[in-house]
């Protein structure tokens, strides 16, 4: 039987990526964001090797354009090509998928009432690449496959965070009724605080992003009440992306333990958070 | 759901400085968009590059929302539907990085914008409602 055995919470930003296939990760300004993922990287390949990753990320104008907005979008293809965001594509591995884990899910997510839109053909952008790049480094290719779950969060409204918590619920239910023998890992990717537009551009709010990562460790289920006003108020208008990492804390079940944390200012126009946890 | 969708709406634009990407800005500035992503291939920046008038007359999109994308206005640009990862290809066709796009939309030089984060970003404070001005 299949398992979900734990789950990693991480910034996304782009400029992480660029630092990386640049190699600037040495440099002064990216040295202390980058320090915070050393423990989860050994934690990974000494001991914690997935053999598949459920990736929540959301697209960011890559594969999705204005004319298909899908809610909840699952990659049912058995690769994933890293697409050209304007600066050419990233230098990472091809992205292995897991179809038959992917469909299985696609297939019981919809039986348990959530509507997914099913993908056989989609590029991968840094939402996606830059955790890979940050939990593996840069190797010949990524150690394990990868099922990716696209959330909209760019067109409003996105999923509530009740929502969010409650599909990873139903992710957690689907896992286990997969027959094969693998460990599973949820990752939610994106936020911590911040804006990128407008005048307000640049906030921060690292009080809330720290009470959000508290949060997610132990029983409290409260962040799934937080309504899509206060993540734009308090936390700029791309903060929202943090519902995804509600999926990932609802596919953990009812408590979760801690077992990595790091939190760091400011990464590019980002406050960057980072989770490892597992079920309790 | 508690609230109407008016009453949602009603919130999300009580925000300074801020414009949430909602339905009525996404069908405002759907042609902007869609221009901006198809400078995602290679061969379209190329093009773009060579004459940015004749690139932006392929695209049913106002003289307006054309001008603002003549003069690098991310301002402007997200005023007239403009999302800021579909202007992402603008930008990123101009060489410029997040920060560097990012900081012209906010009347401070990239310099200044780099010190402010550095010293760890812009307060919520006084900033998280227009009606309530905190």
């Amino acid at each position: 039987m299949a398992k979900i055995v734990a789950g990693i919470a991480s910034s996304h930003i782009p400029a992480l990526g660029a630092a990386i296939d640049h190699g600037k990760t040495g440099e002064d300004y990216w040295r202390p964001a980058f320090a915070g993922y050393e423990w989860t990287k050994e934690w990974l390949r000494k001991s914690a090797m997935p053999d598949v990753v459920i990736l929540v990320y959301n697209d960011h104008a890559s594969a999705f354009d204005m004319n298909i907005i899908p809610t909840f979008a699952i990659g049912c293809a058995e690769k994933f090509d890293p697409c050209d965001e304007g600066w050419g594509p990233r230098p990472v591995p091809v992205v292995e998928g897991h179809a038959d884990l992917a469909w299985h899910l696609a297939q019981c997510l919809i039986l348990d009432e959530f509507d997914m839109t099913i993908i056989n053909k989609m590029d991968v952008d840094h939402g996606l690449t830059v955790p890979l790049s940050l939990m593996f480094g840069q190797p010949d290719a990524w150690p394990c496959k990868v099922v990716p779950l696209a959330v909209n969060v760019v067109t409003y409204p996105p999923p509530t965070g009740n929502r969010c918590w409650a599909l990873g619920e139903a992710i957690q239910r689907a896992v286990e009724s997969f027959p094969e023998d693998l460990n599973i890992q949820i990752w939610g990717t994106g936020g911590m605080s911040h804006q990128l537009q407008g005048s307000r551009a640049g906030l921060i709010n690292a009080a809330w992003d720290n009470r959000f990562l508290d949060r997610l460790i132990g029983d409290t289920d409260e962040l799934r009440h937080i309504p899509h006003i206060e993540y734009l108020r308090e936390t700029g208008s791309e903060g929202i992306e943090m519902v995804m990492w509600l999926i990932m804390r609802g596919a953990l079940g009812k408590k979760t333990r801690c077992l990595h944390r790091h939190y760091h200012v400011p990464a590019s126009n980002t406050a960057m958070g980072h989770l490892v946890l597992e079920p309790e | 759901m508690k609230e109407s969708i008016q009453e949602y709406l009603a919130e999300l634009e009580d925000i300074p400085g801020t414009r949430v990407y909602t339905a009525q800005r996404a069908r405002q500035g759907y042609w902007m968009n869609q221009f901006a992503m198809s400078l995602k291939s290679a061969a379209n920046r190329e093009r773009w590059k060579a004459d940015e008038k004749a690139y932006l007359a392929d695209w049913p999109m106002t003289e307006e929302q054309r001008q603002s994308v003549l003069d690098r206005d991310y301002n402007r640009m997200l005023e007239l539907g403009g999302n800021i990862y579909f202007l992402a290809k603008v930008f990123s066709s101009d060489g410029l990085s997040f920060v560097q796009a990012v900081s012209t939309m906010t009347g401070m030089s990239v310099d200044d914008y780099q010190t402010m984060m550095r010293a760890g970003g812009r307060s919520p404070d006084g900033v998280r409602s227009i009606r309530d001005s905190d």
